[in-house]
């Protein structure tokens, strides 16, 4: 047992994978000999070399296209994306070429790539550094999207990604890097961890379903235990994928609670929260004691640090919320 | 034609100008480090000479697109010191109040179209500012500054076509200090000079020491007055050094002291000075004045803007859009 970082978390997962398959590389801006931005690459370079932790000019689009070719190839690319805001000049080859090619092969052609991408804010930076863009790609079709909110599912999580064959965008919350620490149980094996595509249950309660990923995840267990002195009881899921969505233990959910509040980072207009409000009125109507409700950022490109506070969603927002759908 | 060293006004003007870079640039440094400024930072310590050299060439009626690493682009193209600080601040009197902050001042009032946060970002942008000068008949030009890391960005390669095969009044300035973050030019160029790319487009390509002002300006004068006849953009490399780390945390991994002590002596403001005192054009007293001066202007600038009221959260919403007109 370890107690470890998320980064650290990631770091030991993406070496584990490295380890495990030496068709798996590594490529980005910066993720060599310094260890990309945020140090998550720190080390792989100097143990695994040159020709598998791949320093890439600044060229996103040149990224994501080589690792293309490379998967087309037999190779399993992991391309780090500097910061959330840079992944834009990639957009194309993401969402024309590595969602559309197992479709248009019609399965002759795996896209066995991961997109590790830092996303969300709070870290005091600015505009193209605090971003959170999963929406765009949980629309496309072929691609599927995913979010860690702590160092243990760091670990087990890239791994699971690295060997899903298909594309997956993986999202960091990077204000989560060098936060919180957690008990790593290094006995246990990947066949032992939790299927990569699936949501958990991280509290349970009775009174209303906060939903939840990435960084958020900590801002709501914080907004249910400030809840649970007021005697509410709060379910908190953690979402972890976003597509597909593992909508089972978001229904089984509401349909105890009758409540639901999802919450992102990214703006509410057509966010996460949209499409999982929809579902789960679809499914769950009757069940339903007030309109599913949404917290998220507002609809502004993201402020400078000075205003991001107020900004982002936090536990008063999360708790305004709360209220309004008890009150219902 | 002459130098920006020659007489004895237009040497003070240059001076004052790098020195006012580079006491900014220092005010901002310590301004982060006190934990009095927020968000991040690219000093351009080192490279005054470019940004200095480059905008002394155009007319106030020109235009820039700068960068990340803007202060200095910034300040050479005619910024008040005051807005800008107060921008750095976050206060609701700097040129953007306060949201744009260290990556996106943009004065254009004064032709600076924005410094940009995404790499490569402005360079298509300039392209387009020079189609439009060249659309509306005016002489007017623009410069784009960029990085060497940003010349491997696929929007450098649209943008300088675009412009090459239009004849738009563009200067490309790139300013290559060796690296782009950690990744030095030695590996991400298989050329010598990025300059030479300019052969691929079919127009010009200069290097020049970017940390030589006046033949910076020399060099971009050239490609300015080309660009004014309608001859078409021109790709200038200017040769320099950043000292300090890539934003605010930087260890150098990737660079050596040995290399960095080495560019410090070659410091762009000190060999101006010995220059025109060895011309005679001023002496030490008069230099010594300008330095203290331009001292002055960043903390009055400090000062200024401290005091400004900081920016407020309250309306942001409201600068999404325009105005409704329908
Ligand atoms: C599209 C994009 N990718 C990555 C980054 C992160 N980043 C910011 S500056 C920088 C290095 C830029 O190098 P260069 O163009 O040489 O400019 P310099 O920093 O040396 O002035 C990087 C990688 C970014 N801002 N935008
Ligand atoms: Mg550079």
């Amino acid at each position: 047992m370890s107690k470890i970082t998320l980064a650290k978390g990631l770091n030991a997962g993406l070496r584990k994978a490295m380890e495990d398959d030496p068709k798996v590389l590594v490529m980005g801006e910066d993720v060599g000999k310094l260890g990309g931005v945020f140090r998550i690459t720190d080390g792989l370079q100097k143990d695994f070399g040159e020709d598998r932790v791949i320093d890439s000019p600044l060229a996103e689009s040149g990224i994501l296209g080589t690792a293309v070719g490379l998967a087309m190839r037999g190779y399993r690319p992991v391309c780090e994306i500097q910061f959330d805001g840079f992944v834009y000049p990639a957009y194309d080859q993401i969402v024309s070429q590595v969602a559309k090619i197992h479709f248009r092969s019609q399965g002759k052609v795996k896209m066995p790539i991961v997109i590790r991408i830092p996303f969300g804010g709070g870290i005091g930076a600015v505009e193209h550094h605090s971003e959170s863009p999963e929406a765009q790609f949980a629309h496309t079709p072929g691609l599927k999207v995913v979010a860690c909110s702590n160092p243990v599912d760091g670990y087990w999580m890239i791994q699971q990604a690295i060997k899903c064959d298909d594309p997956v965008v993986f999202l960091e919350p990077k204000r989560q890097y060098h936060a919180d620490k957690a008990e790593l149980d290094e006995t246990r094996t990947l066949a032992d961890a939790d299927p990569l595509f699936s949501s958990r249950v991280v509290r349970e309660g009775t009174d209303l379903t906060l939903l939840a990923y990435g960084p958020m995840v900590k801002t709501c267990l914080a907004s249910a235990e400030a809840a649970a002195q007021d005697g509410q009881s709060i379910e908190v899921i953690d979402l972890r994928t976003l597509s597909p969505l593992d909508m089972g233990p978001v229904l089984a959910s509401v349909r105890k609670t009758g409540r639901a509040v999802v919450t992102h980072e990214a703006h509410v207009n057509l966010g996460m929260g949209s499409e999982i409000a929809a579902r789960i009125t679809e499914e769950c109507f009757y069940n339903l004691e007030a309109p599913v409700l949404r917290v998220g950022g507002f609809d502004t490109p993201y402020p400078p640090s000075r205003i991001e506070e107020e900004w982002l969603p936090d536990l008063d927002r999360v708790l305004d919320a709360v209220d309004r759908s008890l009150a219902y | 034609m002459s130098k920006l060293g020659d007489d004895a006004t237009t040497a003070t003007r240059t001076l004052r100008t790098m020195w006012q870079i580079r006491r900014f640039e220092e005010a901002v440094d310590d301004l982060f480090a006190r934990g009095l400024m927020h968000g991040t930072m690219h000093l351009s310590i080192g490279q005054e000479a470019s940004a200095t050299g480059t905008c002394f060439a155009l007319r106030d009626d020109d235009a820039i697109t700068s960068t990340h690493r803007g202060h200095g682009h910034c300040i050479a193209k005619g910024a008040d010191l005051e807005r800008m600080m107060a921008e750095l601040l976050a206060k609701e009197t700097g040129y953007c109040r306060g949201r744009g902050g260290s990556m996106h001042i943009a004065d254009v009032a004064t032709g600076n179209l924005g410094a940009n946060g995404i790499v490569a970002g402005g360079i298509p942008i300039a392209a387009g500012a020079g189609l439009a000068y060249q659309l509306q008949g005016l002489d007017r030009v623009v410069v784009s500054f960029f990085g060497d890391g940003a010349a491997n960005e696929g929007a450098f390669h649209e943008a300088v076509n675009l412009a090459a095969i239009w004849k738009l009044p563009v200067i490309f300035l790139c300013e290559n200090n060796k690296y782009g973050m950690s990744f030095s030019t030695e590996k991400s160029f298989a050329i010598e000079n990025i300059a030479d790319r300019a052969v691929g487009y079919g127009i010009p390509g200069v290097t020049v020491d970017g940390n030589d002002v006046e033949a910076v300006n020399e060099v971009v004068a050239a490609a300015v007055e080309r660009a004014r006849n309608g001859e078409g953009p021109t790709l200038v490399e200017s040769v320099t050094y950043r000292w300090k780390g890539h934003s605010k945390s930087d260890k150098n991994l990737y660079r050596t002291k040995e290399e960095i002590s080495e560019w410090r002596d070659r410091d762009p403001i000190i060999r101006f000075e010995r220059s025109v005192v060895e011309r005679g054009v001023l002496d030490q007293a008069a230099i010594d004045a300008v330095r203290a001066q331009a001292t002055e202007d960043i903390r009055t600038a400090v000062r200024a803007a401290n005091a400004a009221p900081d920016a407020r959260p309250d309306d942001l919403l409201e600068a999404v859009f325009a105005p409704a007109t329908a």
